[in-house]
């Protein structure tokens, strides 16, 4: 899996970058993973407020709606139509980026539009469950469902919920906002010019990071 | 900075490493396993099966599978050299300890709870009428 490094080599003596990665990219690494202790810290303290509680809401009975089709109950598919898009614009984002190393303009542009597509539909989407959510009385501190045992629950599910989300939503938002301006810096070329796509893979490695920290989220709220 | 230096350009030009086949391989592990995940969710919620921490213990290998082929092949970190992948791991780890020290104080915080507050103790076993929840009711903030 990893790259051999030739024998003898002497990577930290100077000349070269001893993690054979350009440097900005290498910063991108280090910022995602400071991005990743402050998710953590969040979904920790989730993890910490649901083990002193006695009880906790059913994600099975609170997320079963689904846009158009009334009041039927559908557990969790709206939000694996969200985890599917989120996947898929991950594959489109990895596709981008290797149309950049083969230094593929016209490609790079019809990734990078598909991976801005669905970034937008999971927004759309998460809109959607919000405004659901909220028409059912659910907001930072309001709760309307009981406990899965039947008793009286806490506003902790709701505004962990809606925090945790609502955090994760806005990388997707900011996400969206980076890819945008890399679709235009390489419609007009730029990155023709400077010779190579190493922005569309440091904006890749934040998208893929958001599709990351969502596996996190749909595990804490949707099945645990 | 001498001309042996590298710049950005020696890394963009790197057309080898790119495998649009494993990018799908990769896709249809991650969709099999939140598959895998729902179903066993829903038929969990239909029928009660199985006793729910140990298929929470499921979950969370299931989600750490997904975790590791997201970074090793989409963040393309496991073609990356070691050095690397170890600064990233290395400190990855310490959430280990974060969990096992957290999720302890939490069931704490419940035992202490649970023995010498009342309110809380009686507030458990206190079951509640269930409310209607109409996509047309009363909407919160609104007066």
């Amino acid at each position: 899996m990893a790259q051999t490094v030739p024998v003898g080599q002497k990577w930290w003596s100077g000349g070269r970058s001893p993690f054979n990665v350009e440097y900005g990219k290498l910063m991108m690494w280090y910022f995602l993973m400071s991005d990743a202790f402050t998710f953590g810290a969040f979904l920790i303290s989730y993890g910490t407020i649901r083990f002193s509680s006695s009880s906790w809401p059913n994600p099975n009975e609170v997320f079963k709606s689904f846009p158009f089709i009334g009041e039927m109950s559908v557990p969790l598919a709206f939000v694996s139509l969200m985890t599917f898009i989120l996947i898929m614009s991950s594959v489109t984002m990895v596709m981008a980026v290797g149309a950049g190393q083969a230094q593929d303009r016209k490609a790079v542009m019809k990734w990078m539009f598909l991976t801005i597509l669905g970034g937008l539909a999971f927004l759309g989407c998460q809109a959607w469950e919000w405004t659901h959510l909220h028409s059912e009385g659910a907001w930072w501190g309001r709760n309307p469902f009981m406990n899965i045992d039947g008793t009286q629950s806490t506003t902790n599910f709701t505004n962990f919920f809606f925090t945790i989300t609502g955090f994760h939503g806005f990388h997707v938002f900011s996400g969206v906002i980076i890819n945008t301006i890399m679709l235009i810096k390489t419609w007009r070329g730029d990155f023709q010019r400077t010779g190579h796509y190493l922005m569309i893979e440091k904006a890749g490695l934040y998208w893929h990071f958001v599709d990351l920290v969502w596996v996190f989220v749909f595990t804490c709220f949707y099945l645990l | 900075m001498s001309s042996a230096s590298p710049t950005s350009a020696d890394f963009g030009k790197d057309k080898s490493s790119f495998d649009s086949k494993a990018v799908w391989r990769t896709f249809w592990i991650l969709l099999c396993i939140t598959v895998f995940e729902l179903i066993v969710a829903i038929v969990y919620y239909e029928t009660h099966f199985f006793p729910k921490h140990i298929l929470n213990g499921v979950f969370i290998i299931m989600t750490l599978a997904k975790a590791f082929f997201i970074v090793a092949e989409f963040m393309h970190l496991g073609h990356e050299i070691k050095n690397l992948i170890m600064t990233i791991a290395i400190p990855a780890c310490l959430f280990i300890w974060f969990l096992i020290a957290f999720m302890w104080d939490g069931s704490s915080f419940h035992d202490l709870r649970m023995r010498y507050d009342k309110y809380q103790y009686e507030q458990s076993k206190t079951k509640v009428k269930p409310v209607e929840h109409k996509e047309e009711g009363k909407k919160p903030g609104v007066e």
